[in-house]
Formats: C-alpha cells, sequence, structure tokens
C-alpha cells in the first residue's frame, strides 16, 4: 500500500535536472581529473609548458583545482541533493524552474571559470581564485540552490528531517558563511581586485574558507550523499541513528575551527595554531563516527559486495575517508606539521580525500542516480568494475608517491653535515623528487582513465535507453 | 530510513525546520568569530603586528619594524604579475621559526611584514624555494635571465619559462586605479605618490615589474641579529 503510493508520488518528482547534474558531473569528472594530469605531467616534464602563458602551471591549477570542486563535485551535490530530497521528504522540488536557473547559473560559473583563469584573472587565494563578478554570480546561485531546498525540506511529508538533509543544509549555510567573508574584495577593473584584508588576517580568513571548502563542500556535503545513497544501495537501515546524531553535531561545531591548522609556525598568533591543532585531534571522533556509521550500515549485507561494484565505490570511500581524517589530524599537529608543511604530503593527502573518498562516493552516486533515472541496468557492468579497480589503484598510486616525496623532501630540507651547515641545496631536493613526480602522473593518469570509461559507459546507457524509446 | 524514536531536543528540532537551522547556523559560526574577530583586536603584548607590541611605559618595543612601507608602483604591479601567473601556488613567503630555514631563507617572517599585502601571498607548497627575503640574494640580470630559461641558471628546475614578461608594458592608468584602490584600503599611499604612479612605470615591462617586486621582498626590515647568540635574539614572538 505505502509502496504504491510512493510509486504514484515518484512520478511526480522533478527528474529532469537532475539529469541534467549527472550527466554534467560526469563531463567535469574528465575534464577536471585530465587537466589535473596535464599539471602533474608540467611538474615532471617541464617543456610541456610550451611557453604558452595560458596553459603554464600556475594558471592550470586553479583551473584544475576549481573544476574538481566546483564543476565535478558541484555538479554531484547539487544531483544527489535535489535527487534525495525528494525521495526522503516525499514530495516534488519546491521549484523545478528554480532549479533549473541553479542548472544553468552554475554551468555559467563553471564556464567562465574556464576562460578566465587561464588568462590569468585570479583573486590570487587557494580555491576562491574566480574574480569579484564570478563571485556573486556563485552567490545567487548557490543562494537559489539552498532557498530551494529549504523550501522543498519545509513542504516535506515526513515528520522527521532525514539525516542526508542536515548535512546538505549544513553545507549550506556554512558555504555562504565562508564564500561571502573569504571574497570581501575592493574592485579595481572588471576582472581585477584587491582582497578587502591583508596579511596574518587575510591568511587566517582564507584558510577558514580554505578548510571549510573541504570540510562542508567535500566533507559535511558528501555526508550527506554517503546518508542517502549507502543505505539505499546496501537496502539497509543506518546503523545507528545515534552515532549519526552526535557525528553531525560535533562536526557542525568542531570542523570549522580546524582552518588555523594551515597556517601552523607562520605569523598567525600561537594560540589560534594551537586551538586548531587542538580541535583538529578532536575531531577524529565525529570523522570516524561518520565512517563507521556508513561501514557498518553494510553490517548483514556484506555478501552483496562480491557482486555490487556499486557498493564497493561507497565501502572505499569509506575507507579512504577514515584514513584521510585520520592523517589530517596528525598532520595538524605541530611537530609533524613542521615536517609535512609545503611538502608534497599535504598533497597527497588532500588527494586521498578528493580521489578515494570524493571522486568515489560521487561515482558510486552517479552511478545509483543513472539506473534508477533512466530506469535501467548500466550499459556495460564490466565496464563499472574496470572503473573501480582503475579508481582505487589510481588513488593508492598517487598517494604513496607523494607521501614518499612529501617525507623525503621535509626530511631532505632539513638536514644538515657535520659542520652544522645545510646538507642539500634546494635545487638538490628538486631533481630527487622528479621519479615520484612521474609515478603521480601516472596513478593520476589511471584515475583519469577511469573517469572516461564512466562518461562513456553512462552516455551509452542513456543511447541504450533512448534507442528502447525511453527518455 | 530509521523508524527510531528520537526523545528529547534532537526529536523537537528534525522535526522543525526553522529551530534546526537557526541552531545549526549558530554552530556553524563560533569557531569563525572565536579564531578571527580577535586578531583585529588584539593590542599590547598579544598584537597581531608586532610593530604594535608596546613596553610598560607605552613606548613602542620594536622601533625597527617601523620601515615595512608600502609598495613603490613598481613593485606593486609586479606583484600583481606574480599573482596572475600564480606563482604563490609553487612559492611560498612565510618563513617559520626553524634552523634550517633560517640557514636557507633567513629570519622567520613577521606578521608586519606582509600588513600591505592584500591579499597575502604566504602561499602552502613549496615546489620551489620560500621567496619571503629573496630580494637583494640575486642580482637583476640572474633574475632576467631565469624568469626567461630557469633550467639555464638552475638546471634541476621544474618552472616554467616566461618569455611574454618581456613583451607587455605595464598600464600606468592601471596602476594609478590600482594604488588608489589600495589606499580606501588604509595602505598609505600620498596623492604625491599616487599621481605620481603612471611616470613611475613609463616604459617599464612586465618583467621589470616582477624583478622589482622580488628584489623588495623581506628588504623592508633590517634585522641585526640573525647569526647573533640565541639568547641575544630579539623575541619578536612571545
Amino acid at each position: 500500500m505505502e509502496e504504491t503510493q510512493q510509486q504514484i508520488q515518484e512520478e511526480n518528482y522533478d527528474y529532469s535536472v537532475v539529469k541534467g547534474f549527472v550527466v554534467m558531473a560526469s563531463v567535469y569528472f574528465v575534464v577536471g581529473t585530465f587537466i589535473g594530469v596535464y599539471i602533474a605531467s608540467e611538474l615532471s616534464w617541464p617543456f610541456l609548458n610550451f611557453d604558452i602563458a595560458e596553459i603554464t602551471f600556475g594558471r592550470l591549477r586553479p583551473l584544475h583545482t576549481n573544476a574538481v570542486i566546483f564543476a565535478f563535485g558541484g555538479c554531484v551535490l547539487m544531483a544527489s541533493a535535489f535527487y534525495s530530497v525528494q525521495r526522503t521528504c516525499h514530495t516534488a522540488l519546491w521549484s523545478n524552474k528554480m532549479a533549473w536557473a541553479v542548472f544553468w547559473g552554475w554551468n555559467l560559473v563553471i564556464v567562465s571559470a574556464v576562460i578566465t583563469l587561464p588568462l590569468g584573472f585570479t583573486q590570487g587565494k587557494e580555491y576562491a581564485e574566480l574574480e569579484w563578478p564570478i563571485d556573486i554570480l556563485i552567490a545567487l546561485v548557490w543562494v537559489l540552490f539552498t532557498f530551494n531546498f529549504i523550501m522543498t525540506v519545509a513542504k516535506r511529508k515526513t515528520p522527521h528531517i532525514y539525516v542526508s538533509n542536515w548535512f546538505f543544509m549544513g553545507m549550506m549555510v556554512m558555504i555562504t558563511y565562508i564564500h561571502v567573508a573569504n571574497s570581501l574584495v575592493i574592485p579595481v577593473e572588471l576582472f581585477k581586485s584587491y582582497s578587502i584584508f591583508s596579511g596574518t588576517h587575510d591568511a587566517m580568513i582564507q584558510w577558514w574558507w580554505g578548510h571549510n571548502a573541504v570540510g562542508f563542500y567535500l566533507t559535511a556535503g558528501f555526508l550527506g550523499i554517503m546518508y542517502y545513497f549507502v543505505p539505499k544501495q546496501a537496502n539497509r537501515p543506518v546503523f545507528s541513528y545515534r552515532l549519526s546524531v552526535l557525528h553531525f553535531w560535533t562536526l557542525m561545531f568542531g570542523y570549522v575551527w580546524l582552518g588555523s591548522h594551515h597556517l601552523q609556525y607562520t605569523a598567525l598568533p600561537g594560540w589560534t595554531q594551537s586551538l586548531g591543532a587542538a580541535i583538529s585531534i578532536a575531531m577524529i571522533i565525529p570523522s570516524w563516527g561518520g565512517a563507521v556509521n556508513g561501514m557498518m550500515t553494510l553490517s548483514g549485507a556484506w555478501h552483496k559486495l562480491r557482486t555490487d561494484y556499486i557498493l564497493r565505490f561507497f565501502i572505499v570511500s569509506l575507507a579512504f575517508y577514515a584514513m584521510s581524517t585520520f592523517e589530517g589530524p596528525v598532520m595538524s599537529i605541530k611537530t609533524v606539521n613542521a615536517l609535512s608543511h609545503y611538502t608534497d604530503w599535504t598533497i597527497g593527502h588532500v588527494h586521498s580525500g578528493a580521489l578515494g573518498w570524493v571522486g568515489m562516493v560521487g561515482s558510486g552516486a552517479l552511478y545509483h542516480m543513472v539506473m534508477r533515472l533512466w530506469s535501467t541496468e548500466m550499459y556495460s557492468t564490466a565496464l563499472v568494475a574496470i572503473h573501480f579497480w582503475t579508481a582505487t589503484i589510481g588513488t593508492v598510486v598517487y598517494i604513496v608517491a607523494m607521501w614518499v616525496s612529501g617525507i623525503m623532501q621535509g626530511l631532505m630540507w632539513r638536514a644538515t653535515n657535520e659542520y652544522g651547515t645545510l646538507k642539500y641545496t634546494f635545487a638538490e631536493t628538486v631533481v630527487e623528487m622528479h621519479p615520484y613526480y612521474v609515478m603521480r602522473t601516472a596513478g593520476g593518469f589511471i584515475y583519469f582513465l577511469g573517469t572516461v570509461l564512466m562518461l562513456y559507459n553512462i552516455i551509452m546507457t542513456i543511447k541504450m535507453v533512448k534507442a528502447k524509446g525511453g527518455e | 530510513m530509521s523508524e527510531h524514536e528520537s526523545k528529547g531536543l534532537q526529536a523537537k528540532l528534525e522535526r522543525n525546520l526553522l529551530p534546526f537551522l537557526l541552531m545549526m547556523a549558530i554552530a556553524l559560526s563560533v569557531g569563525g568569530i572565536v579564531e578571527i574577530v580577535p586578531l583585529f583586536y588584539l593590542k599590547g603584548q598579544a598584537a597581531v603586528l608586532e610593530d604594535e607590541i608596546t613596553n610598560a611605559d607605552g613606548s613602542i618595543k620594536f622601533p625597527e619594524l617601523a620601515t615595512v612601507r608600502p609598495y613603490t608602483a613598481l613593485e606593486l604591479a609586479g606583484r600583481d604579475i606574480y599573482i596572475r601567473e600564480g606563482c604563490y601556488l609553487c612559492h611560498s613567503q612565510m618563513i617559520r621559526p626553524f634552523r634550517d630555514e633560517l640557514e636557507r631563507y633567513g629570519h622567520f617572517s613577521l606578521s608586519v611584514e606582509s600588513k600591505y599585502d592584500h591579499p597575502f601571498q604566504w602561499g602552502s607548497k613549496r615546489t620551489g624555494p620560500d621567496l619571503a627575503r629573496v630580494g637583494g640574494k640575486y642580482s637583476d640580470e640572474w633574475h632576467y635571465q631565469h624568469m626567461m630559461k630557469p633550467r639555464s641558471v638552475v638546471k634541476e628546475s621544474v618552472m616554467p619559462n616566461y618569455p611574454w614578461l618581456i613583451k607587455k608594458e605595464i598600464d600606468g592608468e592601471g596602476i594609478m586605479k590600482r594604488m588608489k584602490a589600495m589606499k580606501t584600503l588604509n595602505v598609505p599611499y600620498t596623492d604625491a605618490e599616487i599621481n605620481a604612479g603612471a611616470t613611475a612605470v613609463k616604459g617599464k615591462t612586465e618583467m621589470d615589474a616582477i624583478i622589482a617586486y622580488l628584489q623588495v621582498l623581506g628588504t623592508m626590515i633590517k634585522f641585526d641579529d640573525h647569526f647573533g647568540k640565541p639568547e641575544q635574539r630579539k623575541n619578536y614572538r612571545e
């Protein structure tokens, strides 16, 4: 009875916009990881800069980060948020038109980034490079996204607000705070501005943004995805309701303090650095709370891992999540940070989160949605399996390369000889990095191949449905 | 979807959207407020800018730090190019108080040294070396050669070539606009300096500008205690 009611409701859900986001997410996944592979190659073989300003490392690196975080990450988040909010609230979107406005607005932001970043228009702050007119557009689109989502929750037909929606809303509120604060600038020209903050103040506000872009966009948002899609794919309820409540509120309150751990031993006042480190360590608890809650949701359904590659994506992503949320607090400890900061270890850490957690949980969610939105099996299950293995192997190769090069770099910089003077010049340390930079490029390339397979598989699946007369 | 019946505050919150959002908005704002707001207000011994630290009698404790000045028109133009080319993605400008960094780069960086840096350029990665005190370390000619063909002077380098920097001249009107914008942000440029901005950069290429910027980095304060006995070194960080 209830089942039929739900089916009737489902016919009225607004899935067209979700389909748009799903397709664009898989396209941007290919683009973003391709740029990543290219700039990794530039570090391995500098001639690849070709003396062309627009494709040098310094200009493409912001495009890579913006493409994977905001283009791929954003489209996955918007697809899964709009998809799951309807299903968990048993109601259609508050406004389908507004959701489409978000779709076009967000894609306009991405196109603007692709044009302006290679031209060198940048605010010069990591992950917040886009110049002020685009920042204003981002803010507008983000508010529409948030408003539409919240209004959909408001008209829900269920008494409770489901846990995935808590995380999505947490992300929406926090990203609004930090995007607005960190983007406060004085415009000089259409694509040139100066941050209204300077020096130490600017550094603290930037990393309050920087860490929480990771902590809320790529963590809270993707935990929202996890809390909806893992139970759905495993066909089991969330392991522990209590754990999700504890996990949620500690994450909301605690994560926002972590930015200052990016500034250990800098000119930022010491108390702020120590506070950031202390709370970072405490954050192991909520992070692992989430990881355990996700993994244990499979209790009684572990056998499904043998056949279900989408579930494998989810479980491995949670393993990477648990690993990088352990590594992060360790790296925030001042003595460890003294070694790891400024080295490739940081880059490895970010990618174990980005490739292992965000990329894999995102891929799982995209496959799950494709099969339900188009009511079909995937065109090729074998390709899903190959994608899973390329993603896993690529990530491991990448992070191992960066661990080795990062720790080696840190140790070589501080090494002294028997006379107490520095043992290596900086240039000597750069040479030693070369094999690991090549290895990283290889790892990234393997991961990139997987994204191409996913895009191909999704396109063929949609074609297959259309050929059978579906939409 | 858990059928678990929760009790207490959480049960009320997850059934009522507005209180839930409000509670969350508060929880999300605490950390930022505690860590950021004091940085704008701390004075005296806790001052964020070391040139504001005072002795018990109210006098300035480190008068030698007053020499930090705004960038000249040409240096500012060079800084904009540094930002445009994304140099901060591979070069930090923040020396930490470690022995190896003292030997490699010089005195650790002070907050006061980036007080006119909108935005800050501390960086987060050293694919190349720190540049906070690169000023005066190499000649202008070396920098020119290094920017044109990095591997001709440092064969191990992975830095791109920047040949296009010699092709374009600095826009005089543009630099005046930039100085005016900086002035609205309390960077103490005089009107005379702003008006002279265009002539100061006349005929200068982007290469001239970025070299001027690199050559001023870390040179504004004259530290006299780099290699003095540790107990004689000034304790700029309390």
